[in-house]
């Protein structure tokens, strides 16, 4: 018993005064152990880093999602990647309008759909202002409950808007600062190209976010999904959708997708000529691209980590002729060969571990240098707590295998020729 | 004989079957052949040896005489070709690897010519290293590193590094390092060999007084003076025990100092 209780207990003594040795082994060699670590140093750093922006960036995209609707589904056209409509011409594959009619009675999931269009860009002006480059987007009224914009002031465009085809408008703050609209110009007309429309609402500004918005150049004005159809015959038309509950979404999609098939008429076997996305899945695909830069990154990292592991295996190789001596004495009062293994091991994955521990200080400076670069989404960069275990544990990993090799030269040293050594 | 008591006193080593009452080494036609190409060197070439208890023994030889590798098999750190080595009773030549790193620990105490101590480390430390490899907690580990440092006279300096010690200090850093296992045997490598003739002296007092405690001694060394200490002078040569005689006693600087010894012991 007494036996089995001391056989750990010798060799947590054995580790610890490793540890203090290697530390002051590392602390007497100061200049030669930074220099040794640096591979390792930079690796790590990076690796957080790039961690760190990605975790950031998806963050940041997570709360934008939440902040459009985590609900929401894109519907768009899509040319499939076989197939005979390989090829086809865009224009070919267009949503007609009444491809989505009926769309509520099929697919229980689906809470709301609205169709829109995008019409151009349009000259708007009001008396003598004008403003160029106006983006125009037709919309049906649920496009606003799923994008969930509010109109500041006056009304969202309504149902009989839609069905009168009336030429109404809403328009966004800074289109009306543009053109010197009133403060309250709700029932004043303006000109978009050559037709008059009548104002009955104002957004709310865009908050930012990736998808754009905020400080945007352009000012957008939006007109009923019918009316749209006056100002041009053939347009682009696409759907947003809204499930009931995130966690039907892709139930949703199904539903959408099938009823899309029948009613675009693509038979069993053809490729959708159509894409459904929803939020959900956006993040996967963010997450998909996110996992490919970071395999990239991991690539290079690891690639720096070798050569830094080989670093470490020199100066290891090294410090074992250094004290070839040493490792004879220690021999000939009774260390055992795994001892001295244990030893150098030790050593090593200390190396390796200071450089682990001095990577992770530099990516958090990277870090912070990255949040705060002005104009790109990657404020919200942080490390996160298993990148910084995924990179000891990669140290300590590199040190284990690259320190095995002196270890093991210095546990087979004989202690006579060791002690003879100059 | 009076004896001092030994910090040795306690070491939890497994009981041992004595064969012979007194003998600490038994060596029985021990040979040691080195191959050099198609040459076979024979170092030792049929030793046979008895040691007993609280002998204190000098090994003399020119070099290539075989004494560093009779020291060298004596302290485990190289086996016998052939032969039998009984190291208190028990037969080292059957030992694994991972035991004779054992019995080096727990049973032999080296003293180097080139003391070979951890610049980097006090004394106390020094002395502590070998008990790192064997069983003792930390506390143990230290009150028989303070004891051991004071009983070689070193309790003031005990936070010194060699390099802040002087090379009879060191010499007696090394020997406190080599008695703290509590060896049945202490075997001592030229301990004077670096050392001035005064401070080599010192050094040999402390191997006279070590022994009147009752430590078996084996010194190896070429120089007449430091031989005379001991009580019995084994010559080698060409791998060969070729004379093994008392030492001559009536050296009158020994008896001396003996005495000395003896008087501050009564």
């Amino acid at each position: 018993m007494r036996v089995l209780l001391q056989a750990p207990l010798v060799f947590l003594r054995l580790f610890y005064q490793s540890v203090y040795l290697a530390l002051g082994q590392v602390w007497a060699n100061k200049t030669r152990s930074i220099l040794t670590t640096l591979g390792i140093i930079i690796g790590v750093a990076s690796v957080t880093a790039v961690i760190a922006a990605l975790s950031g960036l998806r963050a940041k995209i997570l709360t934008q999602f939440e902040s459009i609707g985590t609900n929401t589904i894109f519907i768009s056209p899509m040319r499939p990647d076989r197939g005979p409509l390989q090829h086809a011409p865009y224009w070919s594959i267009r949503f007609l309008p009444e491809h989505f009619d009926g769309m509520l009675d099929h697919c229980p999931s689906v809470a709301r759909f609205g169709r829109q269009t995008g019409v151009g860009a349009y000259t708007v002006s009001h008396r003598e202002k004008s403003v160029e480059n106006v983006r125009l987007r037709g919309i049906e009224p649920a496009c606003h409950q799923i994008e969930s914009r509010k109109v500041s002031l006056g009304r969202p465009l309504s149902v009989i808007d839609e069905m009168q085809m009336r030429q109404v408008c809403i328009i966004d703050p800074k289109l009306q600062n543009d053109l010197r609209l009133d403060r309250d110009c709700i029932g004043q007309s303006i000109l978009i190209g050559h037709n008059t429309f009548y104002i009955v609402g104002v957004l709310e500004a865009r908050p930012e976010s990736v998808f754009g918005g905020g400080d945007q150049e352009s000012s957008e004005i939006f007109i009923p999904f019918k009316t749209s159809f006056k100002m041009r015959r053939y347009l682009w038309v696409g759907v947003l959708a809204e499930s009931k509950s995130p966690e039907v979404s892709d139930e949703a999609r199904a539903e959408i997708s099938f009823f899309l098939r029948r009613t675009r008429n693509i038979k069993p076997g053809e490729p959708d000529t159509f894409r459904v996305d929803s939020v959900k899945n956006f993040l996967e695909i963010f997450d998909e691209i996110a996992r490919v830069v970071f395999m990239v990154a991991g690539g290079i990292v690891g690639i720096s980590l070798l050569v830094g592991g080989v670093g470490i295996m020199n100066i290891m190789l090294v410090s074992v002729s250094e004290r070839t001596r040493e490792i004879g004495l220690r021999k000939a009062v009774g260390a055992k060969k795994s001892a001295i293994l244990t030893q150098f091991l030790i050593e090593a994955v200390v190396l390796c571990f200071v450089g682990g521990l001095f990577g992770v200080g530099f990516g958090q400076l990277l870090t912070t240098g990255i949040a705060n670069i002005p104009n790109i989404e990657l404020d919200m960069s942080f490390i996160p707590l298993w990148a910084i275990g995924l990179a000891f544990g990669f140290s300590g990993s590199v040190g284990i295998f690259f320190g095995m090799f002196p270890a093991i030269k210095a546990a087979r040293l004989d202690p006579i020729e060791a002690l003879r050594h100059e | 004989m009076q004896t001092m008591p030994t910090i040795a006193a306690e070491t939890d080593k497994p009981v041992i079957q004595p064969q012979n009452d007194k003998s600490v080494i038994k060596l029985k036609d021990v040979k040691r052949v080195y191959k050099v190409g198609v040459e076979r060197i024979h170092a030792l070439d049929g030793i046979s040896l008895e040691l007993n208890e609280n002998e204190y023994v000098a090994v003399m030889g020119a070099s290539g005489s075989g004494k560093s590798t009779l020291m060298n098999v004596l302290g485990c750190l190289d086996r016998a070709t052939s032969g039998y080595y009984g190291l208190d009773g028990q037969d080292t030549t059957k030992m694994s690897d991972a035991a004779l790193a054992r019995a080096r620990n727990e049973r032999i105490g080296f003293v180097f010519q080139s003391f070979e101590l951890l610049g980097q480390l006090s004394a106390l430390k020094n002395v502590e290293m070998p008990l790192i490899y064997s069983k003792n907690g930390w506390w143990t580990r230290r009150k028989r590193a303070i004891n051991v440092l004071e009983r070689v006279g070193l309790g003031d300096r005990m936070k010194h590094r060699p390099n802040q010690l002087s090379g009879g200090e060191k010499q007696r850093v090394a020997i406190a390092r080599a008695l703290v296992c509590g060896p049945s045997i202490l075997l001592a490598d030229e301990p004077t060999g670096n050392l001035d003739s005064k401070t080599s002296e010192g050094i040999m007092e402390l191997f006279d007084r070590l022994h009147q405690e009752g430590q078996t001694i084996v010194i190896v060394t070429h120089e007449e003076h430091v031989a005379n200490h001991a009580e019995r002078i084994i010559q080698m040569k060409d791998g060969r025990v070729c004379s093994d005689l008392p030492a001559n006693r009536d050296l009158v600087h020994k008896t001396a100092i003996q005495n000395n010894v003896r008087g501050e012991q009564s």
